[in-house]
């Protein structure tokens, strides 16, 4: 976000602004992991790979639209895995328990349910006081038991979900899939969000200072609620989209996805101290992460690689950061010392 | 007030804290023995005090590392990576005893890279051991894959299950005791201690007043990294079983003991004996549902709960004195105001 302040009449461009920013680095280490496996094997282009990798990432590029609001405000939110889990076999029953019931109904409900499900996380946060890190924790494992305990051992299949609703995992317009599409217009709808509006700019101002944005007039628990209650959210859409995606839904849907989640968006540049970053920075850093975990599958590494890449990948993002932040410290300090 | 007021006033929330946590203890045994006869059986205890050794184990350097306001959520994956490790060198004939050697040395690696990142540069840690612990379970899963290894010595896996002789102690939980004695000791008997409560008390003070931050920091890292990877081991020799996903989701039973033992997340507060207390708590209570047939989705939730409440439970009531202490004040000063407005 500092590098908009710097974008003064005097100043570099906004084209060379844009070249110095996260989004181009991002845009650029994909554009090379991408020439290098086509080189490698030229099938890694194929429309049926790509239409793979644009589904793969879709979900998790969702979440990280949530978990970015949460990050920017230096909160965390763990739980999403666990939502997802929960939405998604919740959509699953409502197509066996009532047949023909249309799939926006479906999405609804588990948009809501997950947002009832954020409602836990932010009230305990918010009003309880409790660190989001303690918070989230906890509701991870007691909604994932809480499924576990529902579910108690049953499972969803294709065969029970209408083709209409299967169709927003596999149809595509213009070349993309549906639900490439549904992740795209949520996007640009938070992106602008975050960005033009004064809420927007206080989940910011939040993760930036909190002191100063008390003294701001922000009312920072009720913020930092609504982060939670949109991360909530989106996760349960998300869930209804796991079953569409995936047709198959079982007690350990979605477990363990917060981790790639939050490597993600701390890879595509918002700061774990709050306060630094864009959705859109975040989401190329989902997709990043999605393209790498092809390269690896392309060039036949053992999928055992692939948590360790991704947690390495993480520690490289803070690192980066940390040495992008302490830079740029030193260089304000030596603009100041000019006055 | 006082100074002595305002010490023995400390002191005092602390024993509340401790006191509760004994209390709750004491009702957790009757209870148990109450629903169920087995409960206190010499094979039960034995039986509930191997189950949460590893747990136990994890929990004692993290309290300290939380003290000073920092967090290790690796450690569950460090135990994984060192339960994989010794599985590994088994299989490629190397003896145990170096197996066991290399399997801490690679714990106290872990550890040192966690607290490299965290200190050198200045990262927070609840970033860098989310990162590690992807990274260290992910090495587990490179170095076994989806095997296991099973055929451990005999000689081994007996002190894995056995019992320390002529009585129900499982050996395992006589090496935590001995552990926990000493962290005792260096919590609270040593100014190695006084040093963490400052640094978590307040880390500028601390630094101002000659404390090496970096090189304690480093070195109660590595100190997990090394507890993690014996649990590790134990818990190997226990199941006489190695494999990459050994211990998933231990991090948070660790966590949410050192919470409830009384150590705050916000640092510079919390004692060992509230720590142990809290585990013996927590051991007992999963085995009071396992012997009642709860399914193991219900100790998942319970968990949580114990988690959340346990922090929920003092800030609610840190508020209503407040908003009590605050009321009597309104009072007071009508009151003042009344007999004001009287003269």
């Amino acid at each position: 976000m500092t590098k908009e302040f710097e974008s003064r009449p005097n100043g570099p461009g906004q084209l060379k602004v844009f070249m110095r920013s996260r989004e181009a680095s991002l845009v650029l280490l994909i554009a090379i992991l991408t020439a290098i496996t086509t080189v490698l094997n030229p099938r890694f282009l194929s429309p049926q790979s790509l239409k793979d990798l644009m589904l793969n990432v879709s979900i998790i590029a969702l979440l990280v639209l949530g978990q970015t609001i949460i990050i920017l405000m230096r909160q965390i939110d763990l739980s999403i895995s666990s939502i997802v889990g929960i939405t998604a076999f919740l959509s699953g029953t409502l197509f066996i328990g009532h047949p023909g019931v249309p799939s926006v109904v479906v999405v609804l409900a588990a948009t809501l349910a997950g947002l009832i499900l954020g409602g836990v996380n932010a009230a305990l946060i918010a009003w309880g006081k409790i660190p989001a890190l303690i918070t989230t924790l906890g509701t991870l494992y007691i909604f994932r038991g809480a499924n576990y305990a529902w579910v108690h051992g049953r499972q969803i299949n294709a065969v029970n979900v209408p083709g209409s609703f299967l169709a927003i995992g596999t149809a595509t317009f213009m070349g993309v899939p549906i639900l490439t599409w549904i992740v795209l217009i949520l996007l640009v709808v938070v992106a602008i969000g975050l960005r033009q509006y004064g809420a927007g700019r206080e989940y910011y101002a939040i993760g930036s200072n909190p002191n100063a944005a008390v003294l701001a007039g922000i009312n920072v628990s009720w913020r930092i609620a609504t982060g939670f209650l949109i991360s909530g959210a989106i996760a349960g859409l998300a869930g209804a989209l796991w079953l569409a995606r995936f047709g198959t839904v079982d007690a350990t849907a979605a477990e363990g996805i917060e981790l790639g989640v939050i490597t993600s968006t701390v890879v595509g540049g918002v700061a774990i101290t709050g306060g630094v970053g864009t959705v859109v920075g975040a989401v190329l850093g989902a997709l990043l992460l999605s393209v790498f975990s092809s390269t690896l599958v392309f060039l036949r590494v053992p999928s055992f690689w692939q948590q360790a890449f991704q947690g390495a990948m993480l520690l490289l993002a803070i690192a980066v950061d940390a040495y992008l932040a302490f830079r740029h410290a030193l260089r304000s300090r030596v603009k100041w010392s000019h006055v | 007030m006082s100074q002595e007021e305002k010490s023995t006033r400390r002191l005092a929330r602390r024993v509340n804290w401790e006191t509760i946590l004994a209390v709750l203890l004491a009702i957790a045994i009757v209870g148990g023995g109450i629903l169920n006869k087995d409960f206190l059986s010499p094979e039960n205890w034995t039986n509930l005090l191997a189950n949460f050794v590893e747990i136990a184990l994890l929990a004692l350097p993290l309290s300290l590392i939380v003290i000073t306001k920092e967090i290790d959520l690796s450690v569950a994956s460090i135990l994984g990576l060192s339960s994989s490790l010794l599985g590994l060198l088994w299989e490629a004939k190397v003896s145990m005893p170096l197996g066991i050697l290399v399997c801490l040395l690679a714990g106290a690696l872990a550890g040192a890279l966690n607290g490299f990142l965290v200190v050198r540069f200045g990262l927070p840690s609840l970033a860098v051991t989310i990162g590690t612990l992807a990274l260290f379970r992910g090495f587990a899963y490179v170095l076994l894959g989806d095997k296991a290894v099973a055929d451990f010595p005999p000689e081994y896996t007996g002190f894995g299950i056995g019992t320390i002789p002529y009585t129900f102690i499982p050996s395992p939980f006589a090496l935590f005791v001995i552990l926990a004695v000493v962290f005792w000791l260096l919590l609270h008997h040593t100014t190695v201690g006084r040093r963490i409560y400052a640094i978590g008390g307040n880390q500028t003070a601390a630094l101002f007043s000659g404390v090496n931050i970096s090189r304690l920091k480093v070195s109660l890292f590595i100190a997990s990294g090394v507890i993690s990877a014996l649990a590790g081991i134990i818990y190997t020799l226990r199941f006489s079983s190695s494999r990459a996903d050994n211990g998933i989701g231990f991090e948070l039973s660790a966590i949410a003991a050192v919470i409830l033992g009384g150590v705050t997340v916000q640092g510079g507060r919390g004692t060992i004996t509230g720590v142990v207390l809290s585990l013996l708590l927590i051991g007992i209570l999963n085995n009071v549902l396992t012997l009642a047939d709860v399914a193991n989705e219900i100790l998942r939730i319970v968990t949580g709960s114990l988690l959340i409440v346990s922090v929920l439970l003092p800030n609610l009531i840190a508020s209503t004195r407040e908003r009590l202490r605050l009321l009597q004040r309104q009072r007071e000063i009508a009151k003042l105001a009344a007999v004001s407005t009287t003269k």
